[in-house]
């Protein structure tokens, strides 16, 4: 039976063979190279759109599992809907906007629905949409367990259709900040920061959670509403890291790029730094190696290296990791314990503030091999690119706080951003829903 | 007749219930339950910020015994769950009335036991 099995296999690859060099004969040498080329591509970016699409899975558990067990269907509904609306929204204008013919370097301007797309385009779309679903669902996190359900879909929409294409477009589609010699790899600063930033005002906007900050007398005590499952926030984290394969590597753009390898362990490298980084400083300031700030700093290791890990070192990686993790500690302690601002899941310092170092960093640590011109001041390069670095991290940041303000301001003044408080007190998985997530377990819990 | 309440910590019931077995006691009935006494309560960290958790994680077991009994199992009970630090728990003994088994109708010293 396997000698049987043997001399077929022998047999078909010999008609393969055959077969590739008869078309061989009658196309040129460059003909077939192109087409190879072509299907490389085509594999290597449907793959890589696949993994990172897998990171909404990541993002549902880390927020679920951050979060009180009387939220998590709720946060489960918010992660389902922002991609499934998002990637509705992205087809019809985000991508138009994003990739279409420029107008002066600011918005993109036809393209709508995907208009006259052939194959090599939705290979294209397949691989941007998933970018533009990741910036959305950052916002779930920072806005658990409190946000409507309707004012987080009517928000979905918008970041997908308006607010990260347009600022998308300045970097990724040859835009003014791309005309600049701005360099955003695979997008700290397109798809992290902007997420982050939107965030951020939401948050702002939104208010903190019911007993989150407590105010007694002149002072304001901070509480910790401990989040109800370590273990699926770090399964969601593990998810994140692998789709970041994805993520990093695929922006390659090109399955015969030969620097995918170099992507894949600067993106290593940070990664784990960044989860050192913050638990040697979780360990240092709270005097426990602090699991969930542990998993936020190998998220915000991500992060860093997302916009330089095609132009570092691997020991310019390591430095850009473990900056991350101690920075992304700090961030979590100024956020909540100065600024008062509630973001149970550290989204803001993850991707905001890391996503911020990260796009600086390439101004500081590009060494100028796989691109001659990015220098980072480190490798002699002088402070051109960083100071370019930093008007593409204060435009999008301007851009996308100005956007988001007037979104969630809206909402607020027309009464859709939160839920009242008898609701916020049962869990949004009654009041938005009117189901348990855990139904037959007893849960008892007055936080 | 006697009714015992212990609370004691939840990691010593396997060396409670063995004591107890080792003195003929083989009736128990255990329950989670939350307090707190001298120990006052402790303090966890989450993200950063201190949690004051003055509600402490307890087992409660109830015993009804007749008299003969009281004393060995008040005894297996501490020498099971002493460690002799503070939040070892509390033993609580009360008279008891009357016991009634539902499946017979048996009541008093026929019941207990």
């Amino acid at each position: 039976m396997k000698r049987w099995m043997k001399y077929l296999t022998a047999l078909l690859l010999m008609g393969l063979c055959a077969v590739t060099q008869a078309a061989a004969e009658e196309a040129t040498l460059a003909e077939v190279v192109s087409r190879f080329e072509l299907a490389f591509d085509m594999l290597w970016l449907v793959l890589a759109a696949v993994l990172v699409f897998f990171m909404q899975a990541g993002f549902a558990m880390v927020e679920s599992g951050l979060s009180r067990a009387k939220n998590a269907g709720n946060i489960m509904m918010k992660n389902l809907m922002d991609f499934s609306a998002g990637a509705v929204a992205f087809w019809a204008i985000g991508w138009g906007l994003m990739y279409g013919a420029s107008i002066s370097g600011f918005i993109g301007s036809d393209q709508l629905f995907i208009h006259g797309a052939e194959s090599t385009l939705y290979r294209d779309w397949m691989f941007q949409v998933v970018f533009a679903a990741t910036a959305a669902t950052i916002v779930s996190g920072a806005m658990a367990e409190r946000t409507k359900f309707g004012g987080y879909l009517i928000y979905s929409v918008c970041i997908t259709a308006i607010i990260y294409p347009i600022s998308g477009h300045w970097i990724w589609n040859g835009g003014w900040l791309a005309e600049l010699g701005f360099h955003d790899f695979a997008g700290s600063t397109v798809v992290h920061s902007v997420g982050a930033w939107a965030a951020l005002v939401g948050a702002f906007f939104l208010g903190a959670r019911k007993g989150k900050y407590v105010q007694i007398g002149k002072k304001t005590v901070v509480r910790a509403i401990p989040g109800h499952n370590m273990p699926l926030a770090a399964l969601g984290v593990f998810i994140l890291w692998f789709g970041w394969y994805g993520f990093n590597a695929g922006s390659t753009l090109s399955g015969t790029d030969p620097d995918i390898a170099h992507v894949a362990v600067t993106t290593t490298l940070a990664a784990a730094t960044g989860a050192i980084g913050a638990m040697f400083s979780s360990w240092k300031w709270f005097g426990k190696p602090d699991p969930s700030m542990s998993l936020n700093g190998a998220l915000s290791g991500l992060v860093g290296i997302t916009a330089g890990t095609w132009v570092v070192s691997p020991v310019g990686a390591l430095i850009i990791g473990v900056v991350s993790g101690v920075l992304v500690v700090a961030s979590v302690e100024l956020v909540d314990k100065v600024l008062h601002i509630d973001d149970p899941v550290g989204a803001v310092s993850v991707h905001g503030v890391c996503g911020a170092w990260g796009t600086l960093a390439v101004g500081l640590f590009a060494d100028g091999v796989n691109d001659a011109s990015i220098v980072g001041l480190f490798y002699g390069g002088g402070a051109t690119q960083l100071g370019i670095q930093l008007l593409g991290v204060a435009a999008v940041f301007a851009w996308v706080v100005l956007l988001s303000s007037i979104l969630f301001g809206s909402l607020k003044a027309i009464g859709m951003l939160r839920v009242n408080g008898k609701e916020e007190l049962m869990g949004l998985d009654i009041g938005e829903h009117g189901m348990e997530s855990y139904s037959g377990f007893q849960i008892f819990s007055n936080m | 007749m006697r009714l015992i309440i212990a609370y004691i910590q939840p990691h010593m019931l396997n060396s409670v219930k063995e004591e107890l077995y080792k003195a003929e006691v083989y009736k128990i009935s255990v329950t989670n339950s939350l307090g707190c006494g001298q120990q006052k309560g402790y303090t966890e960290s989450y993200r950063g910020v201190d949690i004051e958790v003055n509600l402490l994680k307890k087992t409660r077991i109830e015993i009804a015994v007749n008299e003969a009994f009281v004393q060995p199992t008040i005894d297996a009970i501490i020498t099971g769950a002493r460690t002799g630090e503070i939040g070892d728990g509390k033993i609580l003994v009360l008279p008891l009335e009357n016991v009634v088994r539902i499946r017979s109708g048996e009541t008093g010293h026929q019941a207990i036991g």
